[in-house]
């Protein structure tokens, strides 16, 4: 009973695939099993909208939307006849093609992300070797779009938003990789399936996940950090930020094509949080030993949606960076960060499984931690703006 | 340390976002059409034209002196004075507006109507829901949409009508004084009033 809930999708799906020809079992297995992405991560972002919403009236002692259905669940479907029967506009001197082009290789370089994130058990859709590393492939992609987005509108704004989505998508990929990796590097594969599995075992009943080790901990803050600015997510949303730029990339788009990138955006910050709960969180495997009859399913949506939670709590506790902060901390903080856990790491791995290596590493990164935060990101005092060739 | 103001704003967020479940006083929303708050006293929207008495027509203050007209300054009042004259509240024989119409579309609330009005004529008012599917006509108010009772005045500004009402009371028991004194003035000057020298017949 308990393993046929665990694996009710999966029975289900075979069970409608049996009724077709055995030639075309293997293609209506994919094609079921893309369908269910297809729609049900476009719901779950609908619900995170208004959650959304919800959640930063809350934090400012608000009520929040309220009218449409009961508490405003029905939100999103408004908001999505508005935009569907809003006018699309195409600015007469945008590059039409490429403007057109732009939301939909977003959404699409982004729905591919979830094709190998392991959504419960054995229920990744393509069980891949390097999966990972097609992950942050496909993940690079989207700032593409960004770019070509900001490019084709011929827009000031656009073209600002765009360049800042590009520096700052570059900037912080490299640590979002390089956290990444420390779990490579214990694991010892690429696939997510064995690193969910490397993961799924216990100990008096706790848990082996990655985010319980000191630079398991590290990376996992670092790859958080990493994921809200790849995101565009408040305190990293220079990009769209739009009190500077109006709406940065997406300022000439309108109706559904700026739906497509409101979709995309909250899907790449579903698909960043699946793929930090894969890596740090155990993916569906649950917290408690004494839990494991809960389905795993369920375990990765909710750790998922707690991870997209906290994204909601940071936009409604943080004010947006400054250009520079950005790319400083990035730089000279995140960066040096994840190399120095690279280390640790590999200190973790060759140390034996004695205490030592949880006091080394201990140490390590706090004091990394401490000198850095101290030497690095220092506050720097502007004075009066000093003129060296003018005077 | 560095982190340690993005934790204390964190706590500061989720402070909030749990007590808002919880505590009533923090949710400072009143949900507009369904709850109301009572209007603030010195609010002001637009004005409107005080009539003493309960006939409007025949109790207009307003004796169409063309001031608030003149110093609007979006010029949203428009007045045509009457040619005759007719008695007011008091009975006195005054001039009054054929029309007085206010397009509060131009209006900008700034309230200078009412300051420079000798006659306390015109004052604002405090209802705001004037929404209209026509926004030439259903903007533009005559003087019939305008003019409301002096009670009406008294409920919505209560201070500010006791203060007015005491100026009109003081000047009333100062032109009556006058005219008393004028009264009587003239009657000791007529008791007073020297006989008409004698006439020295047949000169």
């Amino acid at each position: 009973m308990i393993d046929t809930l665990d694996q009710i999708f999966v029975l289900l799906k075979h069970w409608i695939v049996s009724f077709l020809p055995g030639a075309c079992q293997p293609a209506a297995s994919v094609v079921i099993s893309v369908a269910v992405i297809v729609v049900l991560f476009p719901l779950l972002f609908a619900l995170t909208t208004v959650f959304e919403r919800k959640g930063l009236a809350r934090i400012q002692n608000r009520i929040g939307p309220n009218r449409t259905g009961p508490f405003g669940v029905l939100q999103p479907i408004a908001d999505g006849i508005k935009s569907l029967t809003k006018e699309d506009i195409v600015p007469s001197s945008a590059d039409s093609a490429v403007h057109f082009l732009a939301p939909l290789v977003l959404v699409v370089a982004v729905f591919m992300g979830f094709a190998v994130l392991p959504m419960g058990r054995n229920m990744a859709l393509v069980d891949m070797d390097a999966g990972l590393l097609f992950f942050f492939a496909i993940g690079a992609s989207t700032e593409l779009s960004v770019f070509m987005a900001g490019w084709s509108s011929r827009n000031k704004y656009s073209l600002l938003g765009a360049m800042r989505a590009v520096a700052q998508m570059i900037s912080y990929e490299v640590p979002l990789l390089m956290s990444s990796v420390a779990v490579v590097m214990i694991t010892g594969s690429l696939s997510l399936n064995k690193i969910v599995a490397a993961q799924n075992q216990y100990t008096f009943g706790l848990p082996h996940w990655y985010i319980f080790t000191p630079w398991g901990l590290a990376a996992f803050l670092l790859y958080a950090i990493a994921a809200t600015a790849e995101t565009n997510r408040s305190p990293f949303d220079l990009p769209e930020g739009e009190s500077e730029l109006v709406a940065g990339y997406h300022t000439e788009y309108s109706g559904f094509k700026f739906a497509l990138f409101f979709l995309g955006e909250y899907l790449a910050m579903f698909s960043i949080s699946g793929l930090g709960t894969t890596l740090f969180l155990g993916g569906w495997s649950s917290p408690l030993e004494v839990l494991g009859w809960v389905p795993s399913w369920f375990w990765f949506f909710s750790k998922m949606m707690m991870s997209i939670f906290v994204f909601i709590w940071l936009r409604g506790t943080l004010p947006r960076l400054r250009q520079d902060q950005l790319m400083n901390f990035a730089w000279k903080f995140v960066l040096p960060l994840t190399m120095l856990n690279l280390f640790v790491t590999a200190l973790w791995r060759f140390l034996g499984d004695g205490w030592e290596r949880w006091v080394f590493c201990t140490a390590i990164l706090v004091a990394a931690y401490v000198v850095m935060g101290r030497v690095e990101m220092r506050a720097e005092h502007f004075g009066p703006r000093r003129y060296r060739y003018a005077e | 340390m560095l982190g340690e103001g993005i934790l204390k704003g964190l706590a500061e967020t989720a402070k909030n976002f749990v007590g808002s479940f919880f505590s009533a006083e923090r949710m400072t929303t009143v949900e507009y059409p369904e709850e109301r708050i009572a209007p603030i006293e010195a609010a002001r929207v637009f004005p409107f034209l005080v009539y003493d008495g309960i006939e409007w027509d025949a109790g207009l203050r307003c004796v169409a002196c063309q001031i608030c007209e003149k110093e609007c300054p979006p010029k949203c009042i428009f007045i045509e004075k009457s040619k005759d004259k007719k008695p007011d509240a008091v009975g006195k024989p005054q001039f009054y507006p054929t029309r007085f119409d206010i397009d509060i579309s131009v209006c900008m609330s700034c309230q200078i109507c009412v300051e420079v009005c000798p006659f306390e004529a015109i004052k604002m008012d405090n209802v705001f829901e004037l929404s209209t599917d026509d926004r030439f006509d259903g903007l533009l108010l005559d003087r019939k949409q305008l003019a409301k009772p002096n009670a009406y005045y008294h409920q919505i500004h209560p201070t500010e009508a006791a203060v007015v009402e005491a100026r009109l009371a003081a000047d009333r028991a100062k032109s009556d004084a006058k005219q008393t004194a004028a009264a009587i003035a003239s009657a000791i000057k007529g008791a007073e009033r020297p006989l008409p020298p004698p006439t020295t017949g047949g000169d």
